[in-house]
């Protein structure tokens, strides 16, 4: 096995550029999983921990190395709140948000937060960059648009964020758990309201009939509320698994949506 | 060829392959200390500090630790004197089978060096990466929360 720890971008991009198949490796909390249990043998890897720019966190850019601890005590409380709800302090310490980008599992505590806002992700190889949105850049459970020779430079949020926000998930204890449902909801001063759920679809879902309806109710009935949970559990597309059934989790998705927006209204 | 100081002492090794930094700790350098119970993060018996930070060893792919400083367990107490973590699990009956100890350990020191009065709460959500198979909890917590205390 060939590695290189790469201390900045360029020479992060030029050893992509060079070994276009090659692993990436951040934080490890995924990709060491698959080491163990998928006996996944990479020929080469390329560690990114040490490259400066992609540490950077800029107002609106989240470069892809901040872990969730750093997230913890960042300015936006929904992604703080997700970060916080991400396994133990030891898997928050090293795991990334560009590791939950890469992993696209519809689980990925960060994603609610980045979809709700239509964030963009960006991409660079040595030859060019781009800006994809969430839901080009994830195509499907545990796929991506990540082309060789690419690297996720990080998470680019628009100007307009609302201070009403709020984030939670739903497991079996509270720290440790990958979500039987997560939830972020977002609410803007003129009413618009933006929702997106984890776990609950392959891909996170934006529930755009919930959002459209309960967007236009200044200050919404229990009648609207109810209107607006029961449109969320319509929308969601939950599967059987071993954590929950497709039932508990359309019904827990109106629920949890319907009591993040009651907390920020 | 990789180069890592481990409790103050350098070390060079040649890790095999992606294997976590656990198995170059254990089997190459025959630091057994750290347990391997899990390998994936959920147990957090292999807990040591890279560079400062409470990590999971078998998460860590040892090729990219080169360079940087591991405490483990055994790096824990100051020669023949136990840390008071360590102290105060024996005398609080904080271990049983003594499997979860050595991470328990690492996560508890880790706590009072960088939370120095830290609340139950504190201690409960330091330790929620720390399973405990004999589910020790109770005297685990009644052996720190002496020490928030104290400091
Ligand atoms: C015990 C445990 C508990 C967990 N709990 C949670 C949880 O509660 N919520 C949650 O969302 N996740 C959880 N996870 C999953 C994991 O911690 C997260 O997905 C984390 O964000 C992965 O980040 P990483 O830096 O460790 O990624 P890595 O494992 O290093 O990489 C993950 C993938 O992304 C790719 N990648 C990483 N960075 C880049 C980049 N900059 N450019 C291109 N590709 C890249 C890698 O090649 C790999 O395919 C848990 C994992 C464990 C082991
Ligand atoms: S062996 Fe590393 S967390 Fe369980
Ligand atoms: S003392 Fe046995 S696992 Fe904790």
């Amino acid at each position: 096995m060939e590695t290189l720890l790469p201390r900045h971008l360029d020479e992060a991009l030029a050893a992509t550029a060079a070994h276009p198949e090659a692993t990436i490796l951040a934080g490890g909390t995924d990709l060491m999983v698959a080491v163990a249990y998928q006996a996944l043998r990479p020929a080469v890897v390329i560690g990114i921990r040490r490259v400066p720019e992609l540490q950077e966190w800029d107002g609106r850019f989240i470069g892809a190395g901040v872990t969730y601890s750093r997230l913890e005590r960042g300015p936006f409380a929904a992604l703080a709140q997700a970060a916080r709800t991400v396994g133990s302090p030891q898997i928050r310490s090293a795991g990334t948000i560009g590791g939950n980008l890469g992993t696209a599992s519809p689980a990925g505590d960060s994603l609610p937060f980045l979809a709700a806002l239509d964030a963009e992700v960006l991409l660079r190889s040595q030859a060019a960059e781009r800006a994809l949105r969430w839901d080009e850049f994830i195509t499907g459970p545990k796929r991506t648009a990540l082309q060789p020779g690419e690297l996720i430079v990080g998470a680019r949020l628009p100007e307009a964020i609302p201070d009403r926000q709020a984030f939670a998930k739903i497991g079996t204890r509270t720290a440790m758990v990958i979500a039987i449902v997560s939830c972020c909801v977002l609410r803007w001063d003129d009413g618009t309201t933006r929702v997106a759920l984890g776990s609950v679809g392959p891909t996170t879902v934006r529930p755009r009939a919930a959002e459209t309806m309960i967007s236009t109710e200044r200050r919404p009935s229990s009648a609207a509320l109810d209107e607006f949970a029961r449109l969320v559990s319509a929308e969601v597309s939950p599967i059987n698994d071993h954590r929950s059934t497709a039932a508990y989790r359309r019904h827990a998705s109106g629920v949890l949506a319907r009591r993040l927006l009651e907390r920020v209204l | 060829m990789i180069r890592l100081t481990i409790n103050g002492v350098p070390h060079v090794v040649d890790p095999m392959g992606p294997e976590s930094l656990l198995t170059t700790l254990r089997d190459r350098l025959g630091l057994f200390g750290s347990k391997n119970a899990c390998e994936q993060g959920e147990c957090g018996s292999c807990s040591v500090l890279l560079d400062g930070r409470l990590v999971c060893s078998c998460l860590v792919m040892a090729v990219d630790a080169d360079g940087a400083a591991v405490t483990t367990v055994e790096g824990i107490a100051d020669g023949e004197t136990l840390h008071r973590v360590q102290e105060a699990m024996v005398n609080a009956g904080g271990v049983q089978c003594g499997f979860c100890t050595p991470g328990i350990v690492v996560a508890a020191s880790h706590l009072l060096a960088t939370t120095p009065s830290p609340t139950e709460t504190d201690i409960r959500e330091a330790l929620a990466g720390n399973i405990c198979r004999c589910t020790g909890y109770g005297a685990i917590v009644r052996a720190l929360e002496p020490l928030a205390a104290e400091s």
